[in-house]
């Protein structure tokens, strides 16, 4: 279980998070909604220990990640998997070494064993056989499928997405869509996913929060979700133009 | 030239100035430059700020269309209000008061110093684990170093040795004209030797891998860093230092020296075609007259600037790399930020060296 407690983060002059008090129960798939640039992704790299908060802490099963030193950081680090917005696959491997890395660097399997790992890991995100490719041959969805298979090969007790439909055609956005959903199922993982696709929140989503602003200002399932009196959330799940948000950059 | 006549109606307000306008606006439709507009406050009692407002709106469009206004009947409260709710662009200039040469000194000196302290802390950490790394073979990456070696180094080869060779060829020749005056043309052969030795070699060496392979470094970290690849690395549990930059370093440290010897030798040769060719020296003489005045004073010269140049080319490409934000145009900015603060470094630390060894023997 990760809580999160009165979270606090500000680049320079701008506040990104004022305040989010978050619990990610085991098993659940979380579903973080809000407008760009309201502190989704932030918020996950803070889960992660990528970035420090200015106030606040965070607790995964109960550990402090900020006391913790190097040393028990990457034990820590090891239970999560993280996929990118951009998948972030190392260009200069083949798709099998990027699959592979985590287990080469903390592990002391053998090669076959790795090997086997790895085909495993391709199985179950539906891309067999493409061990051989370069990252560079790989199409948008292809890529968040790998980077989901480096995510999971370590078999992670975290998985975090970071808007994993983002930028894919509605078909293959679903596919991932029901990939999150089998993974989660199959290995008992507890998922969070950040995203601002409608569609993908109804069909993830065991849990809906909404940040806004810094803050969270929805708290429940998704047909709470869709009965909510909050302004702002029915201007976002209805995705209206008219509403408390205006569509212009905001400076907060 | 006509004259308009238009009456203002009894209140002028929030409710209906935006109706009044456009009537206003309808009536002096056909007026034309010079045309006077007598506008009859007789009946207005009731005015507000929207109103006045309106009225403002409707004065500059007047000055626009360079009409003549004239408010005529108007009762003191009506006029007390205009005064009132008069719109006056902002009449003072004053701005923000500027930072003072002082502030901005200090300023830029916090700046520096947080700099400083960042690369200092980069540097000790790259050498904290290139040290640690080299006893600990899990840290270490099969075959890294050899290939990083090949990049920097092998590829390198034809256009260190071409350079160096002008290097040398050009140098001859310039101080032949000279030494030829004075019958001292075997002394070429030592100016030659100690310039490349001690000098050009590793200073040019080090400035075309800084071109090379310090922009390749910085701009391969600093897509990484844009592209998230050095979080995923952190997300998986791998230090990206000593897993990037430790292999990077210890290829330098291998190949900048090899390099420097290349171009010494090549320069050497560039000054002594030279030296057979227009000075008339045999080529046993010129080879017994370089290896006479190279004492290991020079050796060791070298070998301490190359090694130094390395290191320098690798901080600065890590440094600047680490840096980048943004998107291709961040990657292009550090890179060359980073060729231009490597090859600057390099030819700082050249000076102090060279200031160094010159009043001190080295005892190793």
């Amino acid at each position: 279980m990760i809580k999160i407690h009165n979270l606090h983060k500000s680049f320079d002059e701008k506040v990104v998070l004022r305040g989010v008090d978050l619990d990610v129960f085991d098993g659940e798939r979380l579903v973080i909604i809000g407008r760009s640039g309201c502190g989704k992704s932030v918020l996950l790299k803070h889960i992660l220990n990528l970035m420090q908060p200015d106030k606040g802490y965070i607790l995964v099963d109960n550990i402090a990640i900020r006391k913790v030193g190097q040393k028990d950081l990457f034990f820590l680090r090891k239970q999560f998997g993280f996929l990118f917005q951009g998948a972030a696959l190392f260009d200069s491997m083949s798709v099998a070494e990027n699959v592979a890395l985590p287990l080469v660097e903390h592990t002391d399997l053998s090669p076959a064993e790795i090997e086997r790992k790895v085909a495993e890991k391709l199985e179950l995100v539906g891309l067999p056989g493409t061990q051989d490719l370069r990252p560079a041959e790989l199409s948008g969805g292809m890529k968040k499928r790998i980077g989901l298979a480096r995510a999971i090969v370590m078999d992670p007790k975290y998985v975090l997405y970071d808007e994993p439909t983002t930028g894919l055609d509605p078909i293959m956005a679903a596919s991932i869509d029901k990939l999150i959903i089998d993974l989660s199922n199959q290995l008992k993982l507890t998922s969070i996913v950040v995203t601002h696709d409608m569609q993908s929140v109804e069909k993830v989503a065991t849990r809906v929060v909404m940040l806004h602003v810094g803050k969270i200002i929805f708290n429940g399932d998704v047909q709470a979700l869709h009965q909510s009196d909050n302004a702002v959330v029915n201007q976002f799940v209805s995705g209206s133009i008219e509403g408390p948000i205006q569509p212009k950059p905001v400076k907060y | 030239m006509s004259e308009y006549h238009l009456l203002l109606p009894e209140q002028l307000t929030l409710s209906n100035v935006a109706e009044e306008y456009a009537l206003l606006r309808q009536d002096i439709r056909k007026a034309r430059n010079g045309d006077t507009i007598i506008l009859d406050c007789g009946r207005l009692h009731l005015l507000d700020s929207a109103g006045v407002a309106m009225l403002d709106q409707f004065n500059s469009l007047c000055q626009q269309r360079e009409l003549r206004l004239i408010e005529e009947h108007c009762s003191a409260d009506i006029g007390k209000i205009k005064e009132l709710f008069h719109f006056s662009a902002p009449t003072s200039k004053k701005h923000a008061p500027r930072p003072s040469f002082f502030e901005r000194l200090g300023q830029r000196g916090y700046a520096l110093l947080g700099h400083l302290s960042e690369g200092l802390f980069l540097i000790s950490n790259i050498f904290y684990w290139a040290i640690v790394s080299f006893f600990n073979k899990r840290l270490r990456r099969q075959g890294e170093v050899i290939r990083q070696s090949l990049q920097i180094g092998l590829n390198a080869l034809p256009i260190i040795g071409l350079i160096a060779f002008l290097i040398g060829f050009i140098l001859a020749l310039q101080s032949a004209v000279q030494l030829r005056q004075f019958g001292a043309n075997i002394y070429v052969a030592d100016l030659v030797a100690v310039a490349m030795v001690s000098e050009m070699g590793p200073l040019i060496t080090a400035i075309m891998v800084a071109g090379r392979s310090g922009s390749s470094i910085a701009a391969e970290i600093a897509t990484m860093k844009v592209s998230e690849e050095l979080d995923a690395l952190q997300v998986m549990g791998i230090d990206p230092l000593p897993y990037l930059m430790v292999p990077k370093f210890y290829a330098l440290l291998l190949t900048l020296p090899l390099l420097t010897v290349l171009a010494n030798v090549i320069g050497i040769l560039g000054g002594m075609i030279i030296g057979v060719t227009y000075l008339n020296i045999e080529i046993i003489p010129f080879y017994h007259e370089v290896i006479s005045v190279l004492r290991y004073k020079d050796i060791m010269i070298f070998l301490v600037k190359s090694i130094t140049f390395s290191a320098i080319i690798l901080f600065t490409a890590a440094y600047f790399g680490l840096k980048a934000e943004g998107g291709a145009e961040g990657v292009g900015r550090v890179t060359t930020s980073a060729v231009v603060a490597s090859i600057f470094w390099v030819i700082v630390a050249d000076s102090i060296l060279g200031l160094i060894f010159y009043f001190v023997e080295p005892v190793f």
